[in-house]
């Protein structure tokens, strides 16, 4: 009897390895780390398609899905005592400067990009690139829109289509309050900088100069953060939980129906779909409001680039492989309709068979469709810049800045004075 | 075989064979480390290029604000502890070891689960009950009292308050046992004899009780005021990551881990660790000389 199990237990065991062995005779076997849960789901169907297109060269694709710290340290680690680190990589683009310092541990794409390059976006190649070389694959484009919540704005006698200008925002604010005093026209970030980083794009300033100095103490700061703050003085801004729209806490006060208008990247969309219930059906996307008109009216934000790192495997097969996953015209497809991303291949922004389909999720959820706004928006998107010192700056505003500005109502001049000698103090 | 083996038999040489999982153990996780981080310190270390930068990164500590900032919050952090978790549970102590207490099992159990607790738990649930929500525990608690919601955690003396109440709430229990084992030590007739001569209660806590617990109480200070400058886990919990408002929570060791992990200068981080070394080295050599254990085993 004891024979007889030892015996099935030895041929169970020789058939499982045999098996594996005729799965991974003709494939290869990629590993993969990311910090969202769609991405990987995304990874595996493109693998399927290029499975299929690919019939000698079968990748077996083993995607990680790690917590977003997390990840990101064991990759540092990993890069930095050279054994460890998966074969492809996704880095947040916020910490993607740290991983471009001193010789980048990543393999050059140029090559593998150079079929595609003419179709993308050009920015957001340049965002995960040093000196030439290319080391990272954008997901999206991430242009910067108004969501707004139009039923409460109809009530109150405000036409979202109309507001142009953050004068006429606030106008709409005035009359939204005198309806529903204890609703808010939006939301205003302590822990994030979107809204921002889209007021000083408009005026051609950024949070970082081209020669890696920090833009804190500038007149087009003051002028956007004054702006926030008279109107979280009057009411018509609010902050929130968590600090932010893309944290529990504000999504759940979006959810919650106090909000007007949410000025986030398009891929905020997902979120909706995923996480804001409520708001299905009564929510319609515009550009956001300027300064004054005729300033651009988006900027890319947020993002994802995908490298290869030097010790994998098969370089070369991965590179083709997050190629064709992320920069093809299929790819580009899928990052809309599975992720609901807009993808930076934006010849595909016109193709209305795609942008249109009236089975697609996103489309069902919102008023109007996001690319007739994108197609209107598409030539003012600007593109936000990117630095070694770009972490640095992230967290002095989001953590002491911002919170001064908008949950102590400091006077502007004063904390970005503060701000820019106390950042200035942390790069070197 | 047996020859092989001889020298354990050998009583000069068989000590350092026991005593050699230890040694070997200290200097690979502690002794190796710490010669790396010094050196580390002198660096500027970016993969495929380490570079000596000699005193520069020290230069850069002194002239960091947001460093202070961490040094002054760790400071701060470790006195409040040491004021609340030194006398409180020595007091609970004395009182669950009192024969006349009711409950004592009840007491010792419910007083030591939330050290059994995960960290990560608690401090889900500390910034739940914290939240700046109106629903949320602490501020249902001021709609009771008629007061309006407050954000408990944007603020610098309430987010210190909670992450202060948070590690006596979790430390409490772990500083109590320390006690009662102490406690259980003393004399039961030391206690019979002042009750002949007709002591109180208070001159017996006063007179015998502290005295006679004296070295426990040095131990909890020592570990206390090494436990409370390392702090990093709590503030990292209460606020969901490293990044508190205004840096409200931020320790030396969260400074140290945002600039080695959140923005790769390992150099300048190991420089971070090596303040925060001496600084806790100091303070502690310092008490205990006070509390004359040094003193003692120099003698």
């Amino acid at each position: 009897m004891k024979r007889t199990g030892i015996l099935v237990l030895v041929f169970t065991v020789v058939f499982v390895l045999a098996a594996g062995g005729l799965v991974s005779a003709n494939s290869t076997k990629l590993t993969l780390w990311t910090f969202v849960h769609q991405h990987a789901r995304f990874y595996q169907v493109m693998t399927e398609k290029w499975n299929a297109l690919n019939p000698d060269r079968q990748i077996e694709l083993e995607a990680s899905v790690l917590p977003y710290e997390d990840m990101h340290n064991k990759l540092q680690i990993a890069l930095q005592s050279g054994v460890g680190a998966p074969d492809i990589v996704d880095i947040e683009i916020s910490k993607y400067p740290n991983f471009m310092k001193g010789v980048p541990q990543f393999v050059v794409l140029n090559d593998v990009f150079a079929p595609y390059v003419d179709d993308i976006v050009p920015s957001r190649l340049e965002i995960y690139a040093r000196n030439g070389n290319m080391y990272g694959a954008p997901t999206h484009v991430g242009a910067t829109v108004a969501y707004y919540y139009v039923e409460i704005l109809e009530e109150a006698g405000v036409d979202y289509r109309e507001i142009k200008t953050w004068d006429d925002f606030v106008e709409a604010g005035r009359k939204l309050k005198a309806v529903y005093p204890d609703k808010f026209m939006g939301i205003v970030e302590t822990s994030a900088a979107w809204t921002v980083t889209a007021m000083l794009a408009q005026q051609g300033s950024d949070l970082v100069s081209d020669d890696d100095q920090p833009l804190i103490d500038t007149p087009e700061m003051l002028r956007a953060v004054t702006t926030l703050q008279e109107m979280v003085k009057e009411g018509l801004l609010t902050t929130c939980p968590d600090g932010q729209p893309d944290r529990e806490g504000g999504k759940g006060l979006i959810d919650q129906g106090v909000v007007a208008c949410v000025i986030m990247p398009q891929w905020f969309m997902s979120r909706y779909l995923d996480e804001i219930p409520n708001m299905n059906g009564k929510v319609a996307i515009a550009p956001v409001p300027v300064f004054e008109e005729g300033m651009p009216r988006s900027l890319g934000l947020g993002g994802t680039g995908t490298a290869i790192t030097l010790t994998a495997a098969d370089p070369d097969l991965a590179s083709e492989w997050l190629a064709f996953a992320k920069l093809s015209e299929e790819g580009n497809r899928m990052i809309w309709e599975d992720l609901g991303f807009d993808p930076c291949n934006t010849a595909l922004w016109t193709n209305t068979e795609m942008t249109h389909n009236p089975d697609n999720a996103y489309n069902q959820y919102f008023i109007n469709n996001v690319f007739d706004v994108l197609n209107e928006i598409k030539d003012e998107i600007v593109m936000v810049r990117s630095s070694s010192i770009s972490p640095a700056i992230n967290d002095y505003v989001t953590t002491v800045m911002l919170n001064e500005l908008f949950e102590d109502i400091l006077d502007p001049a004063e904390v970005l004075e503060d701000a820019q000698y106390n950042i200035e103090s942390q790069i070197f | 075989m047996r020859k092989r083996f001889a020298f354990l038999y050998d009583q000069k040489v068989a000590p350092y064979v026991f005593v050699l999982p230890f040694i070997l153990t200290f200097l690979i996780f502690f002794l190796y480390p710490v010669l790396s981080t010094i050196q580390m310190s002198f660096q500027e270390i970016l993969p495929g290029m380490i570079s000596n930068v000699g005193f520069k990164n020290y230069q850069r500590l002194l002239g960091d604000r947001i460093f202070r900032t961490a040094i002054t919050n760790s400071v701060l952090y470790t006195f409040w502890t040491l004021a609340l978790l030194i006398p409180f549970p020595l007091v609970l102590a004395c009182m669950l070891n009192s024969r006349s207490m009711m409950g004592r099992g009840f007491f010792k159990a419910s007083l030591f689960l939330p050290v059994v607790t995960s960290v990560v738990v608690a401090g889900t649930i500390f910034r739940l009950m914290f939240g700046e929500v109106e629903g949320s525990l602490m501020n249902s608690l001021r709609a009771l009292l008629g007061l309006s919601p407050i954000k408990w955690l944007k603020v610098r003396q309430t987010g210190f308050a909670a992450m202060v109440l948070m590690a006596c709430w979790r430390w409490t229990g772990v500083n109590m046992l320390y006690y009662l084992s102490g406690l259980k030590g003393i004399p039961p007739e030391m206690y019979e004899s002042a009750d002949i001569d007709g002591a109180n209660v208070w001159q017996k806590f006063w007179l015998i009780s502290v005295p006679l617990v004296k070295p426990t109480i040095i131990y909890v200070l020592t570990i206390s005021i090494y436990g409370g400058l390392a702090m990093f886990t709590e503030s990292y919990m209460l606020w969901a990551g490293n990044s508190s408002p205004k840096n409200i929570g931020l320790t030396i060791v969260g400074y140290l881990y945002r600039q080695g992990w959140e923005q790769n200068r390992m150099g300048y981080a190991s420089a971070v660790g090596l303040v925060l070394l001496a600084v806790a080295m100091l303070i502690n050599l310092g008490q205990l000389r006070l509390t004359g254990v040094l003193g003692k085993e120099l003698d």
